[in-house]
Formats: C-alpha cells, structure tokens, sequence
C-alpha cells in the first residue's frame, strides 16, 4: 500500500500508464497512436516528478524534465514536420493480427509481467516497486508486441518508443540514482531514432507511395510487367 | 428499523423523481454542445405525462409478455435501488437482500423481457434491435462478471454498502491501478448498457440504426411512458451505482437523522451533475461505432477488466 500522496499518485498514473498502453495497441489512426504515446510520456513524467519529490531525487526530476522535452514536445514535432498531414489522417492501419486479438495478446502480456515479477515483488517492501516493476514491465512487453504486430512505420517506431516509456517507468523506481548522462544518453538516442525513421519514412513514401512495411515485400519489381 | 425503511423508501422516491431530470439535462447540455438551445430539461416530464394521458393500443398479435413488459421495466430498477447506496453510506433495510450480483439479475430481468416483448410485436425492426441488444448484453456480461470478481477479491464482499466502505476505507486501494481500470472498464459497461454513444445514438431517428430504442417502438400510452421511465431509472441507478460504490462516496449521508439524508440530495444530485459533463463530453466527442466495431469497444473493456482483476490478485498492488 502507498504511504505518502505522491506515491498514491504514482499508483493512479501506473494505472493510467498500462490503460494507454492497451489504447496504442488498440487504436488503428498514426494520429490516435502518436497522441496516446504523448498521453503516456506525459505520465511517466508526472511520475517521475512525484517520486522525484518524494525522494528529494535531482536525477528523478531531470528525467521527468528531459521525457518532457523529448517525448511529449520533440518527437511528435520531428514527425509532424517530416511527415505530410494526410499521413496522420489516414485509418485502418494494416495489422499482422487484428485489434481483438492483439488486445488479448497485451492482456496476456500485462499477465505475464505481473507472474513474472511477482518473486520480485514478493523481494521488497518498496510499495512504488511493488506497482511501478510489473507495470513497466508490461508497457516494455507491450511496446515489443505493437513492433511486431504493427506494419506501418510510425506505429512501429511509437513501438520502441513505448518500450522504453516502460524501462524508465520500472527504472524510476529500481533505481531513482541513475546518473544523468545516461538519461541524457537515451534521451537523444530517442530522438535520433525519431529522426532517422521520420526521414527514412519520408523517402520511402516518396519512391513508393506507401509506408506500409507489409508492402516492402514487393519491392521486387514484377518482370512481366516491364515486357 | 423504520427509520432505514424510510431512507430506504427515500432512496427510491429520489430514483424516480429524478431519473427524467437526469435524462432531460444530459440532452440539453448535449444540444447546448452543438450550438443549440434544445428541450426544457423538464421535457421528458412532460412526455411522461402526455403518455400517460393518451391511450394505449396493443396489437390483437401479441401475448401477455407484452403488456406485462413495461411494468417489469418500471419496477426492477427500483428493486435495485433498495440495495445500493443512493443517499447513505450506511447499509439499510434491504441492503443484505441481496448483492451486486442479484442488481445485475434484476436488470438482466427487465432486458430480457424488453427483448422478448419486442420480438413479441411481429414489427420487423423490433428483433432487429432485440437481437442487437444481446448481442451487446452478452459482450457486456464477461466484463460484469470480471468486475465483479474483482470487487469481490478486494472488498471481500460483493454487498455493495460494503464494497463502498472498502474503497473509501483506504487512500492505498483508491489510488490503486486495479481501481482506475475497473473504474474505467465500468464507464466503458455503462455507455454501452445506456445505450449512449459510441455504441448507441440515443437521439437517432432511424430504425435499422437503432440498439436500444427500436425495442420500445410498438408501445403506446401508458406503456411507452413506463417503459421510458424505467429505462432513465435504470441509467440513473447504473450511474448511482458508479458513482456512490466505486468512484467515491463523497457526500452519501453519514448521519442517523432524517436532515443529514435530505441534505445528501442535493450532494449526490451535484456528483451525478458532474458526471453528466463527463457523459457529454463523451458523447460530444465520439462518433457512433459501426455495428461490428461494438464488439472491440466491450472487448476493450474486457481486457481493461481482466488487467484489474490481475493487478488486484498479484502482489503488486
């Protein structure tokens, strides 16, 4: 049980967290999926703020600062402005696997997150731990799934980045003493990846037309037409 | 014991006084959205009334179920008002009758019936929205069911008087993650069992588009207003039952007196205000879902539910 407000608080956005996780998974427009990866930094930040509070944690404070200027204000920019606007508007993403079954995968996922940490859990008397390890864990496995089972650029790369709103969401609590180089490490990491598949992206829908990554299988341009 | 049958008797005179006024403020603050002055929120008084000044026309075709339905419709809502809190937080006469469980029977009751009266009729769009609510009632109930196992763990009861001390009985399970997914798996029940949108357009016009509606449409008279009343009780005892057992119990009376209960009407009138802005703000916002699509809104709400009752389970939480 959480004994202070900020950790109750923290509790609140864990659950939060893990609902947009499932609403990424759920959601077929770029549009809905970029604006719950937004929805989701923005309470990892929170979070992180909070605990940083609680602990009197510099480290926790600058994450939540630098998942602000990354992810919630960074990102979405580098994408809207290498990305053309019917890009977002665009629906009914192509899926390996369909929205009720992927939902029922993430379930399975969160399940498995949380029997997986249970030992760990059981380890500690560390409440924001005991909320905040299966969670995260859950948001990594998620992010991991919507890499797969997603075929559009974008989504993909909202993929990995909501892997690693998860890591930092069990991280803040693991370990609040992370030193900050590495946070800054990541933090541009994430963008570059931003960067590179925005552009790579772009260059592909201009040779293309598309960005649908089930298409690329037909790069292969068809001999018979060409006669 | 008097007394609790009184504030019980209470509890339902504030179901049934209210719930037109709940529906009427809803619609006009949804009209107001889109830029029009829309009804007078006392507007499903006034069709409550005409209706039953008018007379009643049943169909030669149609059996007892039929002019048996709008009473069943009228009364189960208010036998679940007897045991939820609407105004106490403390438990009343009727309130160990019977748990959550024996609520949802009851309203399952009256759709049931609804839906047979409707097939009843021989009017063709009448199965067509029959059929259409079961197959929303049937997606629905796995996520009751969840939630309710999960109220069960961690309330150890499924009373809903005790469910609601439960929550407020700690900060810890308030703010804890199984609470906001439940919470948010339960909104997501209730839209669809009011038949609001994005699974129902309650002011649609339009038969083959109708779920809810196009059950009630061969009523006539006082039918037609039983059947309306009832179906604005039961959105109101559902959202009674939202509000005051699991989000919070703020403002249910605490005291014995007959003052402390008056004063809880116009403090559980102000929440179920609130949560009308939310409703509106939803269905102001969202389109209407294709038929199909239903089924992955309650699935959602399934997983959203299953993801509580397993954080609730584990020891995370």
């Amino acid at each position: 049980m959480p004994t202070s407000t900020p950790e109750a608080l923290n509790t609140l956005g864990a659950g939060l967290i893990l609902i947009s996780a499932f609403a990424m998974v759920a959601t077929r427009q770029v549009q809905g999926v970029v604006r719950f990866f937004v929805l989701q930094s923005l309470l990892l930040a929170a979070s992180s703020f909070l605990l940083g509070y609680d602990r009197n944690s510099v480290h926790l404070w600058t994450l939540g600062g630098i998942t602000i200027a990354a992810k919630v204000v960074a990102i979405p920019w580098v994408l809207r402005r290498l990305l053309p606007g019917d890009f977002y508007e665009r629906r009914e993403i192509s899926q390996a696997i369909n929205i009720p079954a992927s939902l029922l995968l993430a379930l399975l996922l969160a399940v498995a997150s949380e029997f997986l940490t249970g030992p760990l859990v059981m380890a500690t008397r560390d409440p924001v731990v005991r909320v905040n390890l299966p969670i995260g864990l859950a948001g990594v496995l998620i992010g991991a799934y919507s890499l797969i089972a997603r075929r559009e650029a974008i989504p993909q790369l909202i993929g990995i980045l909501a892997m690693e709103n998860g890591a930092f969401f069990a991280g803040i609590a693991i370990a609040p003493e992370l030193p900050i180089i590495a946070e800054l490490a990541v933090a541009m990491d994430v963008i570059l990846i931003a960067v590179v598949v925005g552009l790579l992206t772009r260059n592909i829908r201009q040779t293309l037309g598309t960005t649908e990554a089930g298409a690329l299988s037909e790069l292969k341009e068809d001999p018979l037409a060409w006669r | 014991m008097i007394e609790t049958i009184t504030y019980n008797t209470f509890q339902v005179l504030f179901v049934v006084a209210f719930a037109p006024l709940y529906a009427g403020v809803l619609s006009r603050l949804k009209e107001m959205v889109q830029s029009k002055r829309g009804p007078s929120i006392f507007q499903p008084y006034w069709d409550i009334w005409k209706l039953f000044h008018k007379d009643e026309v049943v169909s030669e075709e149609t059996t007892s179920i039929f002019r048996v339905t709008p009473y069943l419709a009228f009364v189960m809502p208010i036998f679940v008002t007897i045991l939820i809190p609407v105004l106490t937080d403390y438990p009343l006469a009727f309130a160990f009758m019977g748990d959550m469980l024996a609520g949802g029977f009851f309203l399952g009751l009256a759709g049931f019936f609804a839906a047979l009266a409707a097939v009843d009729t021989g009017n063709p769009y009448g199965p067509m929205g029959a059929s259409r609510t079961r197959m929303v009632g049937f997606l629905a109930e796995p996520v009751f069911m969840i939630v309710f196992f999960t109220v069960s763990f961690v309330a150890q009861s499924t009373i809903p008087y005790i469910v609601q001390q439960k929550w407020v009985a700690s900060v810890g399970a308030f703010f804890s993650p199984a609470h906001i997914l439940l919470l948010i798996a339960f909104l997501m029940l209730i839209l669809a069992e009011g038949g609001k949108i994005p699974v129902d357009n309650p002011s649609g016009h339009f038969e083959l588009a109708m779920i809810d509606e196009s059950k009630g449409l061969e009523f006539s008279g006082r039918g037609a207003a039983l059947m309306k009343w009832g179906g604005q009780m039961k959105f109101l005892v559902l959202t009674c039952i939202f509000l005051n057992v699991l989000v919070a119990p703020w403002g249910l009376a605490h005291g014995q007196f007959i003052v402390d209960v008056l004063a809880a009407v116009p403090l559980i009138l102000f929440k179920v205000f609130l949560f009308t802005l939310v409703l509106v703000a939803i269905e102001s916002s969202l389109a209407k879902l294709r038929l199909f699509r239903i089924s992955e809104f309650l699935g959602a709400a399934f997983i959203i539910s299953v993801a509580a009752m397993v954080s609730s389970i584990f020891p995370g939480a």
